[in-house]
């Protein structure tokens, strides 16, 4: 395979060009788009779906689907809430909402491969079970967070990017390099592929597993270390829904649901379109009902053209 | 050929899916340097027995010994401990993959967890070129590839790693007949190296050929267990079907 081959089939290739292109259509459409301001107001709304979806990517690369991460997010955010109000230190707090999130992820893993129940099962259970968790613990109220650790993580800026964006790049460069220079990662595409032959050459298909959902509850935390940040509170209803928006982003950015193909930045990318479509409209003063109804226009079309793709070759 | 001590002796293998009784008191064993050719119906048992001596099963009861030593199989690289080596029936290649990585899936080059990509690469050259096979691109997914091609990937995974024991569930099936050819002559090549081979075939003049015992199964059971040649392709035949010995003397 040649370069300019290599290059065309690479997956990033396509869904970058699809999202300069929309950059482009959005910049001549108002001034307004591509502003230092607004860029930097799209880059913050866009960080935590963009950290949800490079965990959601990598359990759809195995062939699962990780349906808890909004509310592990939620469970997580609250607990580093509560634990700031019970006086603790908000370091430690936020190594404990982590740890929180991380746990719920390896929950989820652990009955996924002991139990043997599909993950859309199983973690369509813990959707339920860390969003009541998180409302128990707080009795429904939202706890403001005014400690100035999470006020630098959802207002400063370094080097003339907002931290959030910190926590983006961090994510997607380990993800990345985990995915396409590890054994892990390896495992991962093999999985993916055909779970039964990888089981037959010797990988342990269980143990990898529960590592990828560990991986994306602790990425949920991750997210929630910058959700608290961004809103100086801990609602236990914060991010509902939003684990649909990052399953839309990696299935925007072209990752097979069937697992095993596909890069995991994409989906950083997917998550960038979405983004743009909903800041787009809103600085044309389009209803944001029809943001919904084009997001979903998007996400089939993304799919049916990576048939019409793969058909091809 | 039975001066030296065996390969592989499976005694007493018994394995039950469920209520459904696979093998009842199965043995088999191999020398080296033999072919064994493993027949039987489908639901026979014969690849319920191949999986356990590789790994993707384990056995209800029985005894594996590997080389006169008593071995304990429970996953694939167990197996692959053992220098157990399988080439499987239904392609055991992830067709997302490229070939080095389906050569050393499961057993990567690794340093502290990172791919040692180059260094399998150069290895799967060597590996194909050795068996004499071409590939357009080590970087096509395997899916794209033609069966003979697939089945060239199979192969070459178990003879880089040095296999002393190979199992070969329907090695030709997916093949044309140079790349049969090929496979038979790799055969011949392993056999004098001194290469255990279990050959699992429905071709009754392929394994006439080409094996030194055949170890015939029928509803999970042995029936025979002889050398090829003292029987007539009718007679291994009719014994595939009935399930029953031929008798020599009957026919004498």
């Amino acid at each position: 395979m040649n370069a300019y081959a290599k290059f065309r089939t690479y997956p990033l290739t396509w869904i970058v060009a699809v999202a300069v292109a929309l950059g482009v259509v959005l910049s001549f459409a108002s001034p307004y788009f591509f502003t230092a301001g607004n860029i930097n107001n799209l880059m913050k709304q866009v960080s935590i779906v963009a950290v949800l979806a490079a965990g959601q990517g990598v359990v759809i690369l195995t062939g699962g689907i990780d349906l808890s991460v909004g509310s592990v997010l939620a469970l997580s955010a609250v607990t580093i809430g509560w634990l700031i109000k019970a006086g603790v230190d908000p370091v430690l707090a936020t190594c404990c909402g982590l740890l929180m999130g991380t746990l719920c992820g390896f929950v989820n893993g652990f009955i996924v491969t002991r139990g043997k129940i599909p993950p859309f099962i199983v973690t369509l259970g813990m959707l339920g079970i860390a969003r009541g968790m998180a409302l128990v613990i707080t009795g429904g109220v939202s706890y403001q967070i005014l400690e100035p650790f999470f006020l630098v993580i959802g207002n400063s800026k370094f080097l003339g990017l907002p931290i959030p964006i910190y926590f983006v790049i961090v994510t997607y460069a380990v993800i990345h390099v985990t995915m396409h220079f590890t054994v892990f990662g390896r495992h991962i595409y093999a999985i993916g592929g055909d779970e039964r032959v990888a089981g037959l050459e010797g990988i342990n298909v269980n143990l990898e597993k529960l590592k990828v959902y560990t991986l994306s509850g602790f990425l949920a935390a991750l997210a929630a270390v910058v959700m608290v940040g961004r809103l100086a509170a801990t609602p236990p209803s914060v991010a509902e829904g939003v684990e649909l928006q990052a399953i839309a982003a990696v299935i925007i950015g072209g990752i097979s649901f069937t697992g095993g193909r596909g890069v995991v930045l994409t989906a950083l990318v997917g998550a960038l379109i979405m983004a743009m479509i909903t800041n787009g409209l809103n600085i044309l003063g389009i209803s944001s009902f029809w943001q919904q109804v084009l997001i979903g226009i998007v996400i089939i079309a993304a799919v049916w053209i990576d048939n019409l793709k793969s058909a091809k070759r | 050929m039975n001066n030296s001590a065996p390969l592989v002796e499976m005694r007493n293998i018994c394995k039950h899916f469920g209520g459904l009784q696979a093998l009842t008191n199965a043995n088999l064993d191999l020398y080296p340097g033999e072919v064994v050719g493993v027949l039987g119906h489908n639901g026979a048992g014969k690849s319920t027995l191949m999986k356990i001596l590789a790994g993707a099963h384990t056995a209800n009861s029985g005894e594996i010994m590997i080389g006169g030593k008593h071995a304990v199989i429970n996953t694939p690289n167990d197996a692959r401990a053992y220098g157990i080596e399988t080439i499987y029936q239904e392609l055991a290649l992830c067709g997302n993959l490229d070939a080095p990585a389906n050569l050393f899936m499961g057993r990567e080059k690794q340093k502290w967890g990172f791919l040692q990509k180059r260094a399998m690469r150069r290895e799967t050259e060597e590996a194909l070129s050795r068996l004499n096979i071409r590939i357009k691109s080590l970087d096509t997914e395997v899916e794209m590839m033609s069966g003979g091609q697939r089945q060239s990937i199979s192969i070459s995974r178990a003879v880089h790693f040095d296999a002393k024991i190979i199992i070969m569930d329907e090695p030709t099936a997916a093949l044309g007949m140079e790349e049969s050819k090929k496979v038979v002559d790799l055969i011949k090549d392993m056999k004098s190296h001194g290469i255990g081979i279990l050959w699992i075939s429905h071709d009754i003049h392929e394994v006439y050929n080409f094996t030194d015992r055949i170890a015939i199964f029928h509803g999970g059971e042995n029936v025979i267990t002889a050398p090829t040649k003292e029987f007539t392709q009718d007679e291994i035949v009719s014994m595939i079907i009935s399930g029953r010995p031929v008798n020599h003397e009957a026919s004498a």
